[in-house]
């Protein structure tokens, strides 16, 4: 039996009975390559999106179609979304208390009185 | 001072060559195998016809040529100097991928040729147009490469899309007789012979990296006629659709 779906990259595998053994021809199983755009030479590259790619390689040829027709980019980074390592969506709450430590930003410092002190006696 | 003849007919081959494969190409919008790819192959299909029209400017301002527009929609179909290759139908996506792969090689090395060249238009053109063409390689050879390993259909059909489009290629190269001695004499470029074989030395090392067998090239009887105006039956349909909105009012401004 067939597993039938209207994807036609799932029907390209050719799945069988659930157990049976799946063999998946090199390039037929694609990936998502998260895709980071770097507007000028020296500046961040920056996460734009993503493409849907058999391979690395391809998976850059397609970002600068989809990511730099039209802005202006001087280059490209691509790297499988599968690769990048996150948190899990429930441990949110280790970042939940930063907004209380607002002794840890360097706008808590008061510099400006001693500088203008300082000024002055001079 | 350069052959004028000999400089028109040489462009109006690049430009109508440019202009059906870009609309044969974009023959594909909407209907590309994955997204991604539809929207990369389409976008290049538009810089065909920016390339056919940068081309019909050079006649119209520099040789005392028609208004492009007119020149691109108006003229018969035995007037058009478009090889046999970019008017074929599109197929099925590994012929209309290979004949990417095969023209485009085959522009790069034309206009490559003429970065030196004696025509100033063509030269600062051919400049213009370098960044893009190496994306259209770019694309063209990575999907050359993967399908090619991907499997023994996806390589039969590739080697079979070879097969099939190696001669019609081959036909890009059709020289013009009575123009060709005064171009390379005048040193507008190298030539249709040489462009032949510095395409032939371009494409091998690809198709090699692919395990694709590149027939050997005393086997390859290029397919001509199209820069003499003879064309297949698959041109007067395409000009016609191509033409069709145009037509309905051609004096309109746009």
């Amino acid at each position: 039996m067939s597993n039938d779906s209207l994807d036609p990259r799932v029907n390209r595998l050719k799945l069988g009975e659930a157990g049976e053994v799946v063999k998946v021809e090199e390039g037929e199983n694609w990936n998502i390559y998260e895709v980071f755009h770097q507007e000028k030479r020296g500046a961040h590259h920056e996460h734009v999106g993503c493409v849907h790619a058999p391979d690395p390689q391809l998976a850059l040829v397609f970002a600068k179609e989809q990511f730099a027709r039209r802005k202006k980019c001087v280059n490209l980074w691509v790297v499988k979304s599968a690769d990048i390592l996150a948190f899990d969506v429930e441990d949110e709450d280790m970042f939940a208390n930063n907004l209380e430590k607002t002794y840890r930003d360097a706008s808590g410092f008061k510099v400006m009185e001693k500088i203008n002190k300082f000024k002055q006696s001079k | 001072m350069i052959n004028q003849a000999a400089i028109k007919d040489l462009i109006i081959k690049m430009a109508d060559d440019e202009l059906i494969q870009g609309h044969r190409n974009s023959e594909w919008t909407g209907l590309g195998p994955v997204m991604e790819e539809d929207i990369a192959f389409s976008s290049m299909a538009q810089d065909k016809i920016g390339h056919a029209w940068a081309l019909y400017r050079i006649l119209h301002e520099d040789l005392g040529g028609e208004d492009p527009d007119k020149f691109a929609f108006l003229r018969p179909e035995k007037e058009y100097k478009s090889a046999h290759l970019v008017e074929m139908p599109n197929g099925t996506y590994d012929f209309s991928l290979m004949r990417h792969f095969l023209f485009d090689q085959a522009e790069t090395i034309r206009y490559e040729s003429m970065q030196e060249s004696s025509f100033e238009p063509l030269r600062l053109l051919s400049k213009k147009v370098k960044g893009e063409l190496k994306y259209h390689t770019l694309h063209a050879n990575a999907w050359v490469m993967q399908l090619s390993k991907a499997g023994e259909e996806s390589y039969g059909r590739m080697q079979q899309a070879l097969n099939n489009t190696i001669a019609l290629a081959a036909g890009l190269f059709e020289a013009s007789p009575e123009h060709e001695a005064a171009l390379i004499e005048d040193k507008v470029y190298p030539g249709e012979a040489e462009l032949y074989r510095r395409w032939l030395d371009r494409i091998y090392p690809v198709l090699v990296k692919a395990s694709l067998n590149l027939p050997a090239i005393t086997a390859i009887k290029p397919v001509y006629g199209g820069r003499q105006g003879v064309h297949t039956i698959h041109l007067q349909p395409l000009l016609k659709e191509m033409s069709e909105v145009f037509n309905l009012d051609a004096e309109a401004g746009w």
